[in-house]
């Protein structure tokens, strides 16, 4: 399946329930909620001790309203690759993350949840879980590798279908770095460190990070017009021509403006970070970061070199240097 | 993630008593990979990934990593600690990012942002940071008691 058919097929899931509403297969209850609150440390009496929860504002024991999503899951059945193919026949939210590993991005984590409680439940208290799928992005690159973010939104109601709280909830469905942290050679040790974004590579810009590979800073040209661009895409914005080849540049150019990024801090990139909008000689524009200047030091118009320069084992990326002096 | 970090709320805060801008307590909670399989097996999430490492070490992760229901449970834990067991939550709104790791430390911070007179409800923003980075922000809204007794609470 290509990219164009994929997001095709993935927008189709948008908007459909991921199945018929499903009952939790425990009521609400005492022992699932100590084990909880056991494991979070959590030492609220309304939770555990009747007594105190009696005389709460809650008039009785309560689940912690955490919890709701807990109620819902599937258990050990989730671990189970083959339990889960069998099953994607019926639960749309399972074919879904089937077809994305298929097409490459075998990976998942959660990444956004927001719940809303509609009133705490209670020990006795049956949950139905109802979800729709509520929104697929395009492709992205993200700090873990490039996928596709899947929204969900959750219902959860008693038998009677009183509402009893509400989520939203996203997870990044994921193709990961090809070497992992994972490697790090002692296990005791520190987390790895980060690595840098990853581009999402296709038609229009694989041959422009080829050039990179290579040591040669490409910029596109169109072959009608001769006008260049950069980023790379498919047709010229002068004269909507699709024909295209590309010229090397020198690298050279001057700054026309910056950024610095302090906040937010992204794992692997260290703040303050310059980034620089260049001219290049050559006639279009250049983002990259610079390096050997302190931002204070950062002026409009200083010209600057790009060289190549390895991010890691894996990445090159350009990055802009002070220009010899007399440049 | 431990009993060690467990602390009893006894008195619940009072909706007067908080002021927009009040800092809640630093809770500094060592990431263990019994912690994290506790809080995963708590939830019912037995996603590999938290709680088998090559399973973790096959998605490009160091170890296993700490589920968002743990992180979820461990953001209300840590509002109510402050609060007290009188505080009723509506709301949790979470984003992660940089994941937990075991051997790390995740310190969560949260301050007072805004405060609705008419329902009692008060908003607070939270980080929880860990050596990478903020492994979650988020907000969390809950209604507090008023002062002249449980009246306004419900
Ligand atoms: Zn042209």
């Amino acid at each position: 399946m290509d990219k164009p058919e994929l997001e095709a097929t993935l927008r189709g899931f948008v908007g459909r329930e991921t199945g018929p509403p499903v009952e939790g297969p425990d009521p609400v209850n005492e022992v699932m909620i100590r084990h909880w609150c056991e494991a979070m440390g959590d030492a609220n009496p309304v939770y555990t001790d009747r007594d105190a929860a009696a005389a709460s504002v809650h008039g009785g024991l309560v689940a912690p309203p955490t919890m709701l999503q807990a109620w819902s899951m599937r258990g050990l059945a989730m671990a189970d690759l083959r339990q889960q193919q069998d099953e994607t026949h019926s639960d749309q939210q399972l074919a879904l993350h089937e077809l994305l590993t298929q097409a490459g991005f075998p990976s998942v984590v959660a990444t956004n949840s927001e719940q809303g409680y509609t009133r705490y439940l209670r020990p006795g208290d049956r949950v139905i879980s109802h979800t729709v799928v509520e929104a697929i992005s395009g492709e992205k690159a993200t700090a873990l590798g490039i996928g596709y973010f899947l929204d969900t939104r959750t219902i959860f109601r008693d038998p009677a279908g009183d509402e009893l709280g509400w989520m939203t909830f996203r997870v990044l469905k994921f193709k990961p770095h090809a070497q992992p942290a994972a490697a790090a050679p002692d296990p005791a040790a520190a987390p790895a460190k980060p690595r840098r974004l990853r581009p999402p590579l296709g038609h229009d810009n694989q041959w422009w990070w080829d050039g990179i590979a290579a040591g040669e800073l490409r910029i596109q040209r169109c072959r009608d017009c001769g006008t260049l661009r950069h980023p790379p895409r498919p047709m010229c914005g002068r004269c909507q021509s699709i024909a295209w080849d590309w010229v090397v540049s020198r690298g050279a150019g001057a700054i026309h403006s910056y950024v610095v990024l302090h906040h937010p801090p992204v794992p692997g990139y260290e703040v303050p970070l310059p980034v620089v909008l260049v001219d290049l000689d050559e006639g279009t524009r250049l983002v990259a970061n610079l390096a050997g200047r302190k931002p204070a030091e950062i002026r409009i118009g200083m010209r600057v070199q790009a060289r190549i320069e390895a991010m890691d084992e894996e990445m090159k990326l350009p990055v802009f240097h002070p220009a010899e002096s007399g440049s | 993630m431990t009993s060690a970090a467990r602390s009893a709320p006894l008195t619940t805060r009072r909706f007067e008593a908080v002021a927009v801008g009040d800092a809640l307590p630093e809770l500094a909670l060592p990431i263990t990979v019994t912690g994290i399989v506790a809080g995963a097996l708590a939830s019912r999430d037995f996603t590999p990934v938290h709680h088998d490492k090559a399973a973790a070490q096959a998605q490009g992760m160091a170890d296993v990593f700490m589920n968002i229901l743990t992180t979820n449970g461990l953001v209300g834990r840590y509002v109510t600690d402050w609060a007290g067991p009188d505080a009723v939550l509506r709301n949790v709104a979470i984003k992660l990012g940089a994941p937990n790791l075991p051997g790390d430390t995740m310190k969560l911070v949260g301050t007072v942002k805004s405060k609705d007179e008419a329902a009692h409800e008060v908003v607070v923003e939270i980080a929880g940071k860990n050596a990478w980075g903020n492994h979650v922000t988020g907000t969390v809204r809950l209604v507090l008691p008023a002062a002249s007794g449980a009246g306004g609470a419900r």
